[in-house]
């Protein structure tokens, strides 16, 4: 989808230490029977965020005070584990996060968060210990330097150049795809004969 | 192309699938052969077509099903089924209004080839050896099991598919998970994989895809392979497979929509080229010993958190990763499980067997041999749901589905039912259910239910004792 590009962010942390936090979590697949994009920032983490009535729980990490406007999360290792569903990042942008850190991140859901516009930015497990511990601390993360720096440290990230580029440019990886037409009918002509 | 060395299965179908290589700065260009569509990851990506102005590139290659949100409430033949959820509802006429516009075969709930996705393409013969698969669903990793590389996809690359028939992929390492050994009566599939998954942990196969070796795996049916490449993502691994054999041939022959005649030879001769070559190296290894495995089941909530079913609830208290021991602790007080507690005998409230894990005729055949002739435990619920319409039919041609009415379980229509509980089967807060599905995260089967995952077999004998129970002591 086209979008805005993404060059630098400047943001305080929201805190969801916990690890393997799986994409059931992050978005219940009773809220995926939608046909659409949007709306999903609400349904987001439902199962921790509201209790058996449906009220907001204080306790719960994005609901305290210094989590308030926060577009990057801090969360756990091994984050998005599990379904394949882009109803995950969709939820997570809707709600107002531009990039999650980690120190790993599955496989489905880092491709899905690059092709949206969420940053998924890997971290050395030194470095998450620190944010994991420090909620409301104010990040900056450059994507033209892959650098991202708080209070007086600065470390580097790695994204995919391919990925990287899409997002600084703000355009989508299908056109990339798309342009690649005559390399693909010559590959159906020779394996399809 | 230096074709003389020797390379991995999965190299040698990723090399043939190569529109273009990968360099530094792009992925590589990989073609799709099978496409697999259904109603709740597709809707999206047929809007950002239409209004892309683009076209299915090679509808030809692509197959839609409903399963996730479609409801499994028994119904008289010939009777139309009834869908009470509107949001759902809306979602099926979606996948058939898009079908319809880009051309797309679509098995519909009035088709005899309805059913779980990752259950039709294979009962077709669509799923071949040395083919690419995607489906917007993780568990896609199940066709692996015919030597296929096949993987989940989100939706923007389900519209990526449909429009070029290619995705822009990272070419990923490779994971040999090696079982050699016999698996002793009452000891499954779902049991080994349980198995590899508590070795190499919930995220151990990240950025891998997974090749199954050893005698253990030689000696499973397809049916039992399947559900071990199923689960391939519940270590993380973006795909499981397994050099395809005359287990596969014998499976495939015959299939409606698998090569015949002389096509059938040809592809023959391909296939038996299509294992990793003596001398080929993996990045990593992991052996197992099946003889030595244990039937399993889970007790926390990711599936790596699984014991042989004889064991105890583990403690937290000895963990000594202070977030591991965290995590352990969060998750038995989510399952109301206290460390030291014995597995067996804690009680269930509903017993739920299907999914594209476990919910193939011999997932059936395993469950009605324990259940025959007995009754689940008073109070227990029990949900017989087969994985297609093809699976029910022939359950029913067997008479599983009267053994299984007569034990007191109920008999449902096909589809994704409570495994994912978006289609009004579901858990209630608090309760406890044995699955044989893939995923015990919190929440999964409803809000507020707990999941042990276990094999048909345990699930079975759980239904029968009303608690977690062991297979071996009905089947001796």
């Amino acid at each position: 989808m086209i979008r805005t590009p993404f060059r630098r962010l400047d943001s305080r942390t929201a805190v969801l230490a916990r690890p393997d936090i799986d994409t059931d979590q992050i978005i219940p697949a009773r809220f995926l029977k939608g046909t659409t994009r949007t709306g999903l920032g609400k349904h987001l983490f439902a199962g921790w965020r509201y209790d058996e009535s449906g009220r907001p729980r204080a306790d719960f990490p994005l609901s305290r005070p210094e989590s308030r406007g926060a577009q990057v999360l801090v969360a756990g290792p091994n984050f998005g584990c599990g379904s394949s569903r882009e109803h995950a990042p969709w939820a997570l942008l809707d709600y107002g996060f531009r990039a999650v850190i980690s120190s790993s991140i599955a496989d489905i859901f880092r491709a899905n968060a690059l092709k949206n516009g969420l940053l998924p930015v890997l971290v050395d497990p030194s470095t998450h210990e620190v944010l994991l511990g420090s909620p409301g601390t104010r990040v900056r993360i450059d994507l033209e330097a892959c650098t991202l720096s708080f209070d007086d440290a600065r470390v580097s990230f790695e994204v995919d150049p391919f990925a990287r580029r899409c997002l600084l440019d703000g355009v989508d990886e299908l056109g990339f795809l798309l342009a690649q037409e005559s390399a693909i009918a010559a590959y159906e002509a020779k394996e399809h004969a | 192309m230096a074709q003389s060395e020797p390379r991995t299965l999965f190299a040698k179908i990723w090399d043939a699938h190569l529109v273009s290589p990968e360099t530094a700065e792009t992925p590589a260009v990989l073609y799709v052969d099978l496409h697999l569509v259904h109603e709740v990851t597709s809707p999206q990506a047929f809007t950002h077509l239409r209004e892309a102005g683009l076209r299915v590139r090679r509808p030809e290659r692509a197959l839609a099903t409903m399963d996730h949100s479609t409801p499994t409430t028994p119904r008289k033949a010939g009777m139309p089924l009834l869908i009470e959820d509107r949001e759902c509802a809306a979602q099926l006429s979606a996948l058939e209004a898009n079908c319809a516009e880009f051309g797309i075969e679509l098995h519909g709930l009035e088709s005899d080839r309805q059913g779980i996705v990752h259950v039709i393409g294979p009962e077709l013969g669509l799923t071949l050896p040395g083919s690419t698969v995607v489906c917007g669903d993780s568990h896609t990793s199940t066709h692996g099991a015919f030597g296929a590389f096949a993987f989940g996809i989100g939706t923007s690359e389900v519209a990526h598919v449909l429009a070029t028939q290619c995705l822009l992929q990272r070419r990923p390492r490779t994971l040999q998970v090696r079982v050699d050994g016999r698996l002793r009566p009452g000891v499954s599939a779902k049991d080994l994989i349980l198995a590899v998954i508590a070795r190499i942990g919930i995220a151990g196969g990240t950025g891998h895809v997974i090749e199954y070796t050893g005698s253990a795996l030689r000696a499973l049916s397809m049916e039992e392979r399947m559900t071990v490449c199923n689960m391939s993502i519940e270590a993380g691994a973006r795909a499981g497979m397994i050099a395809p054999d005359d287990t596969t041939f014998q499976y495939l022959a015959e299939r409606p929509r698998a090569p015949k005649g002389a096509a059938w030879d040809r592809s023959l001769l391909a296939w038996r080229a299509l294992r990793t070559d003596a001398g080929a190296g993996y990045d990593r290894t992991v052996e197992i010993d099946g003889s030595a495995l244990e039937p399993r089941i889970t007790f926390g909530t990711n599936p790596s958190m699984s014991a042989p079913i004889r064991g105890e609830v583990p403690d937290p208290g000895s963990v000594t990763d202070a977030a591991d021991r965290a995590a352990l602790d969060r998750a038995l007080r989510y399952m109301g499980l206290r460390p030291g507690q014995p597995l067996l005998g804690h009680p269930v409230d509903v017993v739920f067997i299907g999914s594209c894990t476990n919910s193939r005729i011999e997932d059936l055949r395993a469950a009605a041999s324990v259940l025959r002739g007995r009754k689940v435990a008073s109070g227990v619920r029990t949900l017989v749901v087969p994985g297609s319409r093809q699976v029910k039919r022939a359950a029913e041609a067997e008479g599983l589905d009267l053994i299984f009415r007569e034990a007191g379980a109920e008999w449902r229509e096909p589809g994704c039912s409570m495994c994912i509980a978006m289609n009004g089967d579901q858990l209630r807060p608090g309760q406890s259910a044995v699955s044989t599905s893939n995923r015990n995260f919190e929440g999964r089967q409803g809000a507020g239910g707990r999941t042990f995952l276990a094999s048909p077999l345990t699930a079975a004998a759980s239904a029968l004792a009303g608690a977690i129970a062991d297979p071996r002591e009905i089947l001796r």
